[in-house]
């Protein structure tokens, strides 16, 4: 009884899939194919070797150090990194009193403890990074409708972030040829700009990084654009990911220790299982 | 029950005698899980699965209830706490690692585990309880994996809660209210993801609870074995402890250091980087996918794309059901005597070149945008899941003219079965 009724179940849910099947194939085969700049002229990030890359990696932290001068003159213009706090930045290499001063120099919401109004005050190395806009609105409003998003967060939430950060800060261009003679309608709409490395080729950010020497590194490395968005890809992979260098470092002596043990587990096996197995003659 | 030949255990000191007389829980420990549970001596490596599976079961709980006590069930926070751990907790970067990859390789085992019972027939006469009882388990898993993965708030938790609860919507009549009522709005919103804090919270003890059923259910016939013949006597066993004890240790050593590698180097690497984006109900994903382990079922659930009577959403929602529900039924679909798939060459060539195919097919096809080929190719996969549980088993199991198996599981294992070669003290009983 229950294999008569499981077979016109069966039957049945086979007749209605394989009726969307004829019906999708239907369309697939009469629809006319319209191709899509997006798929076509949309690169993946390109490979960047970043020193924390790797089971081995460790973190650059000049290089991070460097990243945070380009967040903090060029990207904490519209961009905030609200999960992170300024103590954090003991952890890319700076002493308690740097930490100390690099909180200071950004203003940070407050209450004037005399009368309670809403101030700015110095930031403190227990405070966050501040939000940039007061709300969305603001954010919307001051950046053409699109709301530049929160940082911290960024190298892990694209595929492949921190090269895909990079490929992006560097990759805005004119719009290549092949694509203009293939699609004749494509365009890049006025507040939006060309970039490659973007899903789908047309990004609401202008151009950051623009030009040698936009910020002037204190440990004096040239400031070229590639270096400048490999610096800050570096940082945003520290923000991202703080414990990343701690984590891979902890992770070795315990898949050593896990060996060892398993090794002795397995030894163990075969001597506890050695008098019950047939002999081979 | 248990076999005849089952050691005994024996306090060995008075506080042991005390507690033997009062509250014989090291006797039941021992009976379960010791020397007192004799196990056919022939046992694969599939057959660590199931301890295995154990394992992460607890592994979740641990990390699950110290994670719990960082995290904030609130709209407003979740995500925020989430990052909390990562950043400020101290471990709390491991603990969360470990937790998400391990609900990850909690699959992983019990779909090795399951596939291990579809290849060996273990569904059949007299397991049919504990296979009943083991699909309930793998319910109850994907119901709190769900709920789990929608607590961080990130893109995916949210758009994954709205997709999954969206298809209550597409019951007739009923559906939308039920959706909502479930919800506790029209869209997941702070209600629901209290609610599923609590239910996330709270079925893991569920599923605890029936892995103990699953487990006493196995202890009544005993554990199946890759011939497929019953025990017979007792050189056909070994007792759990030493032999399998010690080679479970040996298999969860091998699975740790896989498990391990992902925590420390690839932590990332079975998640979606959307679900590190916080919940936004005004974008939506370009492509919403649920966790990797239900890629095959989620391709069932989009195989259905036309209106065939009811909706197609419909079809999807039902056939996505009764992919699952099928399982249920297949003690009473394989209707062969033979139990193992070593022994049984037709059901072997559907299962290596049928059903496990169409598991990958399905597995690409639910993980990759909802676009052609995908959607034809996952629609053939589907077509043929369920001939497969529904058609061919049945007609396979009376068609099918099975190998001569082993006398007994000593013959599989020592080439001959002779009573004068037995040690002494073993007296064949069949």
């Amino acid at each position: 009884m229950i294999r008569i009724g499981g077979l016109l179940i069966g039957l049945g849910f086979t007749v209605v899939v394989l009726f969307s099947f004829l019906n999708g194939a239907y369309n697939y085969a009469t629809e006319e194919k319209v191709g899509a700049p997006e798929y076509e002229f949309y690169k993946k990030p390109a490979k960047v070797d970043f020193q924390q890359d790797g089971p081995f990696g460790t973190w650059d932290l000049a290089q991070v150090q460097r990243g945070y001068q380009v967040y903090k003159e060029v990207c904490a213009a519209c961009h905030s990194l609200k999960f992170v706090a300024f103590r954090d930045l003991a952890k890319i290499g700076y002493t308690e009193a740097e930490v100390r001063a690099l909180a200071a120099e950004w203003q940070v919401p407050g209450i004037d403890p005399n009368t309670g109004e809403d101030i700015l005050r110095p930031g403190l190395p227990t405070d966050n990074f501040p939000d940039v806009y007061p709300n969305d609105v603001a954010a919307a409003a001051a950046n053409n409708n699109a709301i530049p998003p929160d940082l911290s967060l960024m190298a892990k939430a694209r595929g492949d972030g921190t090269n895909y950060i990079h490929s992006l800060l560097a990759g805005y261009g004119p719009i290549p040829e092949e694509l203009t003679a293939k699609y004749p309608d494509f365009e890049t709409s006025t507040g939006l700009y060309f970039n490659e490395y973007f899903p789908n080729l047309n990004i609401a950010m202008a151009p950051p990084l623009t030009a040698t020497d936009q910020v002037t590194y204190t440990d004096g490395t040239p400031a070229t654009v590639p270096q400048m968005s490999q610096d800050v890809a570096a940082f945003l992979a520290w923000t991202a990911e703080p414990s990343l260098v701690e984590r891979k470092q902890t992770g070795w002596p315990i898949l050593g220790f896990l060996l060892f043990a398993t090794i002795l587990a397995y030894l163990s096996k075969q001597q506890i299982w050695a008098a019950v197995k047939p002999k081979k003659d | 029950m248990s076999f005849p030949w089952a050691r005994q255990y024996e306090p060995t000191n008075g506080f042991m005698k005390f507690m033997d007389e009062k509250l014989p829980l090291p006797r039941f420990v021992y009976n379960a899980v010791g020397a007192g549970y004799p196990v056919p001596r022939n046992l694969s490596y599939f057959w660590n699965f199931g301890v295995l599976a154990g394992f992460f079961l607890m592994l979740q709980i641990v990390t699950g209830i110290v994670l719990a006590m960082h995290y904030a069930a609130n709209a407003e926070v979740a995500f925020a706490t989430t990052e909390h751990i990562m950043r400020d907790v101290n471990w709390g970067w491991l603990m969360r690692y470990s937790h998400a990859n391990g609900a990850s390789f909690f699959f992983i085992v019990v779909y090795i585990h399951i596939f291990r019972g579809l290849f060996y027939s273990s569904y059949k006469a007299p397991r049919e309880m504990i296979w009943l009882l083991g699909v309930v388990i793998f319910l109850l898993m994907m119901a709190t994996a769900f709920m789990g993965y929608v607590l961080p708030w990130g893109q995916m938790s949210f758009w994954g809660a709205k997709v999954i609860t969206g298809l209550f919507g597409a019951i007739p009549l009923v559906g939308e209210p039920l959706q909502v009522w479930l919800l506790g709005g029209f869209a997941p919103d702070n209600a629901a993801l209290n609610r599923f804090f609590s239910l996330h919270f709270l079925l893991p003890f569920v599923i605890l609870g029936v892995v103990i059923l699953h487990i006493w259910a196995l202890h009544i016939p005993g554990s199946s074995n890759p011939t497929g013949v019953e025990i017979k006597k007792e050189s056909d066993t070994l007792p759990f402890h030493p032999y399998y004890t010690a080679k479970d240790g040996f298999g969860l050593g091998v699975i740790l250091i896989i498990f391990m590698s992902f925590v420390f180097f690839v932590p990332n690497m079975l998640g979606h980087p959307d679900n590190y984006i916080e919940a936004n109900p005004l974008a939506t994903p370009a492509h919403i996918v649920p966790e990797w382990y239900f890629y095959p079922f989620y391709a069932i659930l989009r195989a259905f794309t036309f209106d065939f009577i009811l909706s197609a959403k419909l079809w999807g929602v039902i056939a996505m059901f009764a992919s699952i529900l099928v399982w249920f039924f297949l003690p009473w679909l394989d209707k062969s005597p033979v139990r193992s798939g070593h022994y049984r060459p037709l059901f072997r060539k559907f299962f290596w070149f049928g059903l496990i195919p169409t598991m990958v097919v399905l597995f690409i096809c639910g993980g990759a945008p909802a676009e052609e080929p995908y959607v034809m190719i996952s629609q053939i996969a589907t077509a043929y899941y369920f001939m497969h549980f529904l058609v061919i088993l049945p007609i396979i199991s009376s068609i099918e003219k099975p190998q001569p198996l082993p006398y007994s599981i000593t013959e599989s294992v020592l080439g001959t079965d002779d009573d004068a070669k037995m040690p002494a003290g073993s007296a064949a009983t069949a």
